[in-house]
């Protein structure tokens, strides 16, 4: 198992190095060491509950950690989430968390770091949100939730997308869709994903970081992971056969 | 007829003061989770010197009673700040131990306001009109009263225009949601923290120094009192809720007044039957977020 | 050190030996100037010591809230001043002539007890709908309640303002008086041990256990299929009437008791004793309140003092003030020393502070090595 394969001669923008997280005293990331190059889509895999989500929580310091976290060549472990995020991360939650009381148009203002906002991209990828700019985000369905919630990350420069599980719960045609907008994303900002949908990795997948049990099992180009039907099974638990990773989550 | 329009107005202009103390507190709660048992203290402080000032310049002008207001709305917002800077910024996130220090600011800021002034009620003079009645619907209602309630409507307006139409007042409205949201788009929440001590220290300020007209004098004990059902006020309305604590002073105000004069004084007794029953049905509060 | 103490028969002997040592204190000629008013047999420091004793039995009745469940009640004077207030009128009231003075005295307690027990389920039923700081608030307003009702003296039983005092023909002769301070002492006393022993066999009761682990994980508790509620309430009315059983003998003590013991205020006082001594600990709450008790009456007598009276006023307003001072201390107490009082003889025996949660205490229970 490589550790850093992938990394013909470009550098990383994050680097993992002996992360803990924990939350209420309880530990939920033991030890995790991986890389995340500065181009393309690293995606951080792993069966239900082993510790995707929290893992990026931990870089973010929205739950306590220890370790090593490097940004752009800078320790952010010690920051608070704020400035972690003013370093220039975009952070795209699992279920959305778009304020509901506020609007479309609220929504992305408060999420706007810098003065000059890339609102043309995001208008171009998600008109619909353009016409719904006055309606309260509570009333958005939840694929225009989650397109909410990708605008509030691609408003600004950043330096890296944090994605989780942008497709969770949404129909086939809005995962398209959601696909699509992370695509147009990565080719000028390095993405670390969080993802069940095997179809959807396939598609932006260029390198796979595997978790189980709060730790790294396995680090590589995609292709050595998705190329072999066994490590898929072994790892995510699924027959590369079938679109989910997890049989739990429904389409 | 003219009973009920009294009690009416007389509960609106209670429910003012009320609404004073819980929209801070409210808005405190919903944004940090903090229970704020100093808030009474922010009120007295601003209520004697504001009262300093007014006897300074003149008893019993309409300027000095200016003066007073805003010295008291400026003494509560310092105060308060001050106290989320000092005190409970120190414990993030452990609000338990918030309270805790809050507690200790309230026991101790009283005595201290006992040492200072004393323990006899201080009285005010305020200008002649806020002393006299107006008929209305063959009511004599007193002057003073809606002084208060034009003073609560323009703070609640106030509020409500800060919250939505200001940088920070976006940042209040989504922390209330989801404060972790809120920093995870690169915002330092911290400052709204300071901020809505403020404004809630700002506000209880300026009803301390309304609660003094209504009561005829200042004590050190005029905030902890009003306190009490501020907090009524903000469980019933709904914690973490502005439009909530408006209606829920309203209503408690109104109610205890009517049971005071119908039911034999039972006024602060049916205030608590009416949280019990709140509870009972919809523990969240008439207008709360989902627990 | 630790490893003596966390065994179970040194401890029952240490506990034994110093309530032998509290029980022989009214027979000793002890004088600790600046912090006894007299010699161990007087009856002012032996009032004083039973006071704090009462104190101590009502923090330890908080301690089962607070510390055990962690429920922030700010309703618990309520059931203190049932206590208190409840005993005085059950006296007046019940005399019925086929029972002998004696047994009607303790039916008496007894009753009150039952008050206590009764009207913190109510209070509880209602209260434990909410938790968190809901709770707090809503034990706040019924305790305002119970303080509007014994100031309005209803029924002219409560004596309003003024406040109640015993009617000593219906109180046994030995705890009557001066001369008796002794007595009355020795039966503090009890209350306290009674009380402790109550929260000790809580403490390690089934429901002692579930309700301190829905302190740390609700979720948890409820996976296993318990409500926490009928837990929770069980607690809250074994603290009220352990609370009620502490402001009965403080009305024995005081012969009478005034509103104060009423009001929300005093129910902050407890929970600065209880937060001063240690939370979590039985020992820290008695602690807490000993050295609460002393401190205010020396805070206060200081106040008086014409050491005080010279100084400048920027010095003389603030140390004047007994409670200024608890006040500030209590918030430097919340502020570094986490652990309280008892904490401070502990620390060495910890590592590291206890990590804290977000909103929620975390305890630490277990012992280590």
């Amino acid at each position: 198992m490589s550790t850093n394969s992938s990394t013909n001669l470009s550098s990383n923008i994050l680097t993992v190095r002996n992360l803990y997280g924990r939350i209420e005293g309880q530990q939920v990331v033991e030890d995790v060491s991986f890389d995340v190059p500065d181009t393309g889509v690293t995606a951080l895999l792993g069966r239900n509950g082993v510790g995707k989500t929290s893992t990026i929580k931990s870089i973010l310091g929205l739950i306590d950690r220890t370790g090593e976290v490097t940004l752009g060549g800078r320790r952010v472990d010690r920051l608070p989430t704020h400035k972690v995020v003013q370093l220039g991360v975009g952070y795209v939650p699992e279920d959305r968390e778009v304020f509901g009381k506020l609007t479309v148009a609220e929504n992305l203002k408060l999420a706007e770091r810098s003065a000059k906002p890339n609102r043309a991209l995001v208008e171009k990828l998600f008109p619909d949100l353009v016409q719904r700019q006055a309606q309260l985000a509570g009333t958005l369905s939840g694929g225009q939730q989650q397109m909410v919630s990708l605008a509030r990350a691609l408003l600004n420069q950043n330096r890296l997308l944090l994605v989780d599980e942008p497709t969770k719960g949404l129909s086939p045609k809005i995962v398209g869709e959601v696909a699509q907008a992370l695509l147009i994303a990565a080719r000028t900002v390095p993405i670390l994903l969080v993802e069940q949908n095997l179809q959807v990795i396939r598609q932006l997948a260029d390198r796979v970081v595997v978790l189980s049990g709060g730790r790294v099992v396995f680090t590589g180009e995609a292709s050595e992971l998705l190329d072999h039907p066994e490590r898929i099974q072994r790892f995510l638990g699924v027959h590369s056969g079938s679109g989910q990773a997890d049989a739990a989550v429904p389409a | 007829m003219s009973t009920v329009v009294l009690l009416l107005i007389t509960g609106l202009g209670l429910g003012a003061l009320y609404f004073l103390v819980a929209s801070g507190l409210s808005l405190i709660y919903g944004l940090m989770g903090v229970l704020n048992f100093a808030h009474g203290s922010f009120l007295t402080i601003g209520a004697f010197i504001g009262w300093e000032v007014a006897r300074r310049l003149s008893d019993g002008s309409w300027w000095a009673l200016a003066a007073a207001m805003i010295t008291g709305a400026l003494v509560g917002a310092l105060v308060a700040a001050a106290t989320e800077f000092f005190l409970i910024r120190r414990l993030y996130n452990r609000h338990i131990e918030q309270v805790l220090v809050t507690v200790g600011l309230a026991l101790a800021s009283v005595a201290l306001f006992e040492g200072i002034w004393g323990t006899d009620p201080t009285y005010v003079t305020s200008p002649s009109w806020l002393g006299q009645t107006t008929e209305i619907l063959g009511a004599r209602i007193p002057n003073n009263r809606f002084m208060l309630i034009v003073v609560a409507v323009l703070v609640l307006v106030a509020i409500v225009l800060f919250l939505k139409f200001t940088r920070y007042g976006l940042i209040i409205r989504a922390g209330v949601e989801n404060r972790l949201m809120v920093t995870a788009l690169g915002i330092d929440v911290r400052r709204a923290f300071t901020l809505v001590f403020a404004i809630g220290g700002a506000a209880a300020g300026l009803g301390g120094v309304l609660a003094s007209i209504y009561y005829g004098y200042v004590s050190a004990h005029i905030g902890g009192s009003l306190l009490i059902f501020a907090f009524i006020v903000t469980v019933i309305g709904g914690l973490g809720s502005l439009a909530g604590a408006a209606i829920a002073s309203v209503l408690v105000a109104v109610l205890q007044q009517f049971a005071n004069f119908y039911l034999g004084g039972t006024g602060d007794l049916a205030v608590v039957l009416a949280l019990a029953a709140v509870l009972l049905l919809r523990p969240r509060g008439l207008l709360g977020a989902k627990a | 050190m630790r490893s003596l103490w966390s065994r179970p028969v040194a401890k029952i002997t240490a506990g034994a030996a110093l309530v032998l040592f509290m029980a022989l204190l009214p027979l000793l000629n002890i004088t600790i100037p600046g912090i006894f008013p007299g010699a161990t047999y007087t009856p002012g420091t032996l009032q004083l010591l039973a006071y704090a004793m009462l104190i101590a039995a009502l923090a330890l009745s908080y301690h089962l809230l607070f510390g055990l469940a962690g429920m922030l009640s700010f309703g618990h004077a309520l059931f203190f001043a049932a206590g208190a207030y409840g005993l005085g009128i059950v006296l007046r009231n019940f005399s019925p002539t086929w029972m002998p003075a004696d047994v009607t005295f303790i039916v008496a307690i007894l009753i009150t007890v039952l008050i206590g027990f009764v009207l913190a389920a109510l209070v509880g039923s209602v209260s434990l709908r909410v938790t968190g700081i809901s709770f707090a608030m809503v034990t706040l307003a019924f305790a305002q309640a119970g303080s509007v009702v014994v100031r309005r003296n209803p029924g002219g039983q409560t004596g309003g303002e003024e406040g109640l005092t015993l009617d000593v023909s219906q109180v046994p002769d030995s705890l009557v008086g001066v001369l008796n301070t002794r007595n009355l002492y020795w039966l503090a006393l009890a209350v306290l041990v009674t009380v402790y022993l109550v929260v000790l066999w809580v403490e390690k009761s089934r429901a002692g256990h579930v309700v301190a682990a829905t302190r740390e994980n609700e979720l948890r508790v409820r996976v296993i299929g318990i409500r926490p509620y009928f837990v929770r309430l069980l607690i809250f009315s074994i603290a009220g009437a352990l609370a009620a059983l502490a402001g009965a003998a403080f009305l024995l003590l005081q012969s009478g008791v005034s509103p104060r013991v009423a009001t929300p205020d005093f129910t902050l006082t407890l929970l600065v004793i209880v937060v001063l001594g240690g939370v979590g600990l039985r020992w820290g709450a008695v602690l807490g309140a000993i050295v609460y008790t002393l401190l205010d009456q020396r805070l206060t007598a200081l106040a008086g003092s014409e050491f005080i009276a010279g100084l400048p006023d920027v010095l003389r307003i603030p140390l004047s003030q007994p409670l200024f001072i608890l006040g500030t201390l209590f918030i430097l107490v919340v502020l570094f020393l986490p652990g309280g009082l008892a904490g401070l003889t502990r620390r060495s025996a910890w590592p590291h502070r206890p990590k804290r949660g977000s909103g929620e205490r975390m305890l630490e229970t277990e012992e280590t090595i």
